[in-house]
């Protein structure tokens, strides 16, 4: 049996990876993969503590929970690669550095 | 297993053996998806680390999620991303660098985010194992009915959402 800290230290690191990709990459399409990685750490993080829970065949919420966030991640892949595309037709750029129309 | 410096490692069983394998793959997946300079690479790494959170979901015994996982991440938005980064290749391969000027400052952040994490995550006690699971249908079954009865309402909630955000996608996307 795995313990559970091993999951959530995975997590952890699939997390704080996507994080630093949101916040430090400059095309949108590499800060969209971060926020790929961040929910796919929460994900495990749901279903690590569903396995470990009480009452694991009785209760599924963790499971059900990570079904609708893989639902959510689909649409919000969608969305966002669509602005995307948009933008880079507008402006012939993807770089957020140079996307600062609404800055004051 | 006794290492010197009189550490005691505890001999791992086979189990947690493969698991180390895993989530290492998928550890260095995911870190070549933020460090990897050609953002074609990252796309393939992120492939990698889904495939990777797809084989943990197998050791927690979610076997209907790592089939999704697979389906939806690997099959659609893998794909997804790179199609956008075809279309917009201008940026693929960078003439500057693949970061802003406050990666120093989001780097320390991650960095001090993942040890805060890690330390939580060590010093907790948790429950040392969770019960038993038999994993088949009956409880694909039991998932499928608990999302037309407890959570009926975020079940649609949810389909609506897709179908708003696929329209929204592609007249966004679309040609005018």
């Amino acid at each position: 049996m795995v313990p559970l800290s091993w999951y959530l230290m995975l997590a952890a690191f699939l997390f704080s990876c996507g994080l630093y990709g949101a916040l430090a990459r400059r095309n949108a399409i590499a800060m969209l993969m971060g926020i790929e990685l961040m929910l796919n750490a929460a994900n495990i993080n749901l279903v690590a503590f569903w396995r470990h829970g009480v009452g694991p065949m009785e209760d599924l919420t963790g499971q059900a929970f990570a079904v609708l966030i893989i639902g959510l991640a689909a649409a919000e892949a969608a969305v966002g690669l669509a602005l995307i595309i948009a933008v880079y037709r507008e402006r012939r750029t993807i770089d957020v550095d140079e996307l600062d129309v609404l800055a004051g | 297993m006794q290492l010197p410096l009189g550490i005691e490692v505890p001999i791992p069983t086979f189990e947690q053996f493969v698991f180390i394998q895993v989530a290492l793959l998928t550890a260095v997946a995911a870190l070549a998806v933020v460090t990897s300079r050609n953002l074609f690479h990252s796309a393939l790494a992120l492939t990698l680390t889904f495939f990777g959170v797809a084989g943990v979901y197998i050791f927690l015994e979610a076997e209907f999620l790592a089939v999704s996982q697979v389906l939806v991440y690997v099959g659609a938005i893998a794909m997804l991303i790179a199609f956008a980064i075809m279309l917009t290749r201008s940026m693929m391969f960078g003439r500057t660098s693949p970061l802003n000027n406050q990666w120093g400052k989001s780097s320390l952040f991650a960095i001090l985010f993942f040890s805060a994490l890690l330390a939580f995550a060590r010093a907790t006690p948790w429950p040392a194992a969770g019960e038993e699971v038999v994993a088949d249908e009956a409880l694909i079954g039991q998932l499928g009915r608990e999302f037309v009865t407890t959570y009926v309402i975020a079940f649609e909630v949810l389909g609506l959402l897709l179908l708003v955000a696929l329209v929204g996608a592609v007249m966004l996307a679309r040609d005018r």
